[in-house]
């Protein structure tokens, strides 16, 4: 299905044209090697809840920036706001508007446009060897098999996978694992990765390497994390608490509040 | 009928891997019978009680196909089209109806479910049905009377009795901390 | 890779069916073990060596033994004897497709296999998810299972039947949740990826 193109909204018409340019895949580059604009986020008064009691109360923010980090306690939202971005969540009050688009109406064309990486890789892996696993997510693209197959071999070398495409999932190591999510993540090539909790089940160095691909991206990132160090030279962090927005500026001065709170 | 959702099909694939991996659990010999009694018959009456009717009797039916692919997936480590042509090949193909009357007494009594009732649904459907079909089958491919075919298989049943009590515990642990069953009436049964 | 390898799976899997059918009618002892036989030289072709071959047959050693003292007790052991031919070459033939076809072509011939009963409401793509998905997690959950016998072992509580089935259950129902979870998020459809052709 084709994303409606909404007249009237510039930025939508612009960053549609762009994406669908690149999962065409253009002369063996599915990947684009210029950075995209950044994607635009919209959140108005958006109110969401589990079994009565509220996650997210009258929440607001509008975001623009390349590198977004989210921080908070347990149970602070974040992983709720997380959600709502690329429609895992439907509010249920207020308006969610990503690049012009509604989830509730559009969220195949949500879906495309933003990614999203679990906490657990291990339940993001879907199929059962590395190569079935990247592929999937260009399953329902009308790309062929050998389109297919040519992103799939240029991804297992942007992360060093190559001599593992035909193994197992479950034999990978943690650190591959979060690596073969990330890159399932990639090969549909969306403008903006929600990266939820990326870092959390993986050891120091492993944690390291997956900041430095955050890092490296082209796309719009935004991280959900405990791992402060990861945030390092990010544009701008929203520091959650009880459903709110509590702050929200550079990492130094975020951070610190957070910290603060916490202790 | 409602289409399956994603999360149905997932549900489905687990209990399917599920019942697959119970393979894996030693089996234990029951006093005085010596009949050893395997974890993986299990399977079609949790996926019944836990599933539902239909979810419990696609995913035992994805067993079944996944025998067929040729994955050593049964207790012993049998698997394969070869087990088609096998003599107990009913007692695998009734798992699919087993779970089903499982799953689907379960949903009829779901709002008033004790551990005797969930007991007895899995009794009717793990063991009534699943003999039912097995041990006529069973007769048929070894060439051998009604009469000692169910002989053969009775030294079976209290392991499954076993079972059946298991899976009624089960079965009210998950309706408390995990349901997945919705309740339905008779009439829309 | 050998020809058995590079051939596709459909007319192994035809070929399989057929002997299926087929072996049925053969009432010879002898002229089985001609087509056991064949199947063991089939192995030889696919580069299999006798190891390969004990490994196949010793999982249905046990009932094969077990069939042919009943069967021998009851039938007369000539019969016995051809039952037990019969399924040992069928059993060793469909070990034979299994090995030397990628399991993912097989999902895919099954997939083919099942299109044209859509009419009756059967998605072959949904079919092949949830194949693919029990492969995926089959090992996943046997580790696990593994992992909850070691802490309740480690916790003293034996091994009770309940509190071993009870965890797994509930860490697979948890687990089914973030999975569902992360193929909706993973495809462009709100109905799964490959389910919508």
């Amino acid at each position: 299905m084709q994303p409606q193109v909404k007249w009237g909204n510039p930025m939508t018409v612009s960053s549609i044209a762009a994406s669908s340019l690149r999962l065409q895949g253009a002369a063996g580059s599915p990947l684009p090697s210029l950075p995209a604009a950044a994607t635009t986020i919209e959140i108005s008064d958006v109110f969401h809840g589990f079994d009565g009691r509220e996650v997210l109360r009258g929440l607001c923010v509008t975001l623009t920036q390349r590198r977004i980090g989210i921080v908070g306690a347990n149970g602070s939202g974040k992983s709720t706001f997380a959600r709502l971005l690329n429609g895992l969540l439907l509010p249920a009050r207020g308006k969610v508007r990503i690049d012009g688009l509604d989830p509730a109406r559009d969220l195949r064309a949500v879906r495309r446009k933003v990614g999203f990486v679990f906490q657990n890789p291990d339940t993001q892996i879907v199929l059962p060897t590395v190569e079935e696993d990247i592929a999937f997510g260009l399953k329902g693209h009308k790309s062929g098999a050998a389109d297919r197959a040519a992103k799939v071999t240029e991804i297992l070398d942007r992360f060093g996978l190559a001599d593992l495409r035909q193994a197992p999932a479950h034999r990978l190591s943690g650190g591959q694992k979060q690596l073969l999510a990330i890159a399932g993540v990639l090969i549909t090539a969306p403008d903006c990765i929600v990266f939820d909790e990326p870092t959390t089940l993986l050891d120091l160095r492993n944690a390291r390497r997956v900041g430095q691909v955050i890092a490296d991206l082209t796309q719009t990132a935004i991280v959900v994390t405990h791992d402060l160090p990861l945030l390092a030279g990010f544009d701008r962090v929203l520091v959650f608490d009880q459903g709110r927005i509590v702050a929200d500026d550079e990492p130094g001065p975020a951070l610190r509040a957070y910290v603060e709170r916490m202790t | 009928m409602t289409a399956i959702s994603t999360r149905d099909i997932v549900l489905i694939a687990l209990f399917a891997a599920l019942t697959a991996a119970l393979a894996l659990f030693p089996p234990i010999t029951l006093p005085l019978i010596g009949v050893p009694i395997t974890a993986q018959s299990m399977g079609p009456m949790l996926a019944g009680a836990v599933l539902g009717a239909r979810r419990g009797a696609l995913a035992m039916g994805l067993v079944v196909a996944l025998v067929a692919l040729g994955l050593p997936i049964l207790s012993g480590g049998r698997g394969g089209l070869g087990v088609f042509a096998g003599p107990t090949v009913g007692f695998l193909l009734g798992w699919i109806p087993a779970a089903y009357v499982t799953g689907l007494l379960h949903e009829l009594g779901w709002n008033k479910l004790t551990a005797l009732r969930s007991f007895v649904f899995a009794t009717l459907g793990g063991i009534v049905v699943l003999y039912g079909l097995g041990v006529p089958v069973l007769a048929v491919q070894a060439g051998l009377s009604l009469k000692a075919a169910a002989l053969g298989s009775a030294p079976f049943i209290p392991g499954d009795l076993v079972k059946a009590a298991l899976t009624a515990a089960v079965a009210l642990s998950v309706k408390r901390a995990w349901p997945i069953i919705r309740a339905r009436d008779i009439a829309t049964a | 890779m050998s020809p058995l390898h590079r051939c596709p799976p459909g007319p192994k899997l035809a070929t399989l069916a057929l002997a299926g059918t087929g072996l049925m009618f053969v009432t010879n002892p002898f002229a089985m073990l001609d087509f056991l036989a064949l199947t063991l030289l089939g192995f030889h072709v696919a580069g299999f060596g006798g190891a390969r071959i004990w490994r196949q047959i010793r999982p249905m050693l046990w009932m094969l033994a077990v069939l042919f003292l009943v069967q021998g007790g009851l039938a007369g052991w000539t019969l016995a004897a051809l039952i037990v031919a019969r399924l040992l070459t069928l059993m060793l033939l469909a070990s034979l497709v299994t090995l030397t076809t990628r399991t993912e072509d097989l999902i895919a011939t099954l997939e083919r296999l099942l299109t044209p009963l859509a009419p009756l409401g059967v998605n072959p793509a949904k079919v092949g998810l949830a194949v693919s998905l029990a492969l995926r997690f089959l090992p996943v959950i046997a580790e696990e299972a593994e992992r909850v016998r070691e802490a309740q072992a480690a916790r003293g509580l034996g091994t009770h039947p309940l509190a071993l089935i009870l965890p797994l259950i509930v860490r697979v129902l948890k687990a089914a949740e973030e999975v569902a979870e992360a193929i909706e998020a993973r495809s462009g459809h709100d109905d799964g990826p490959a389910l919508s052709r």
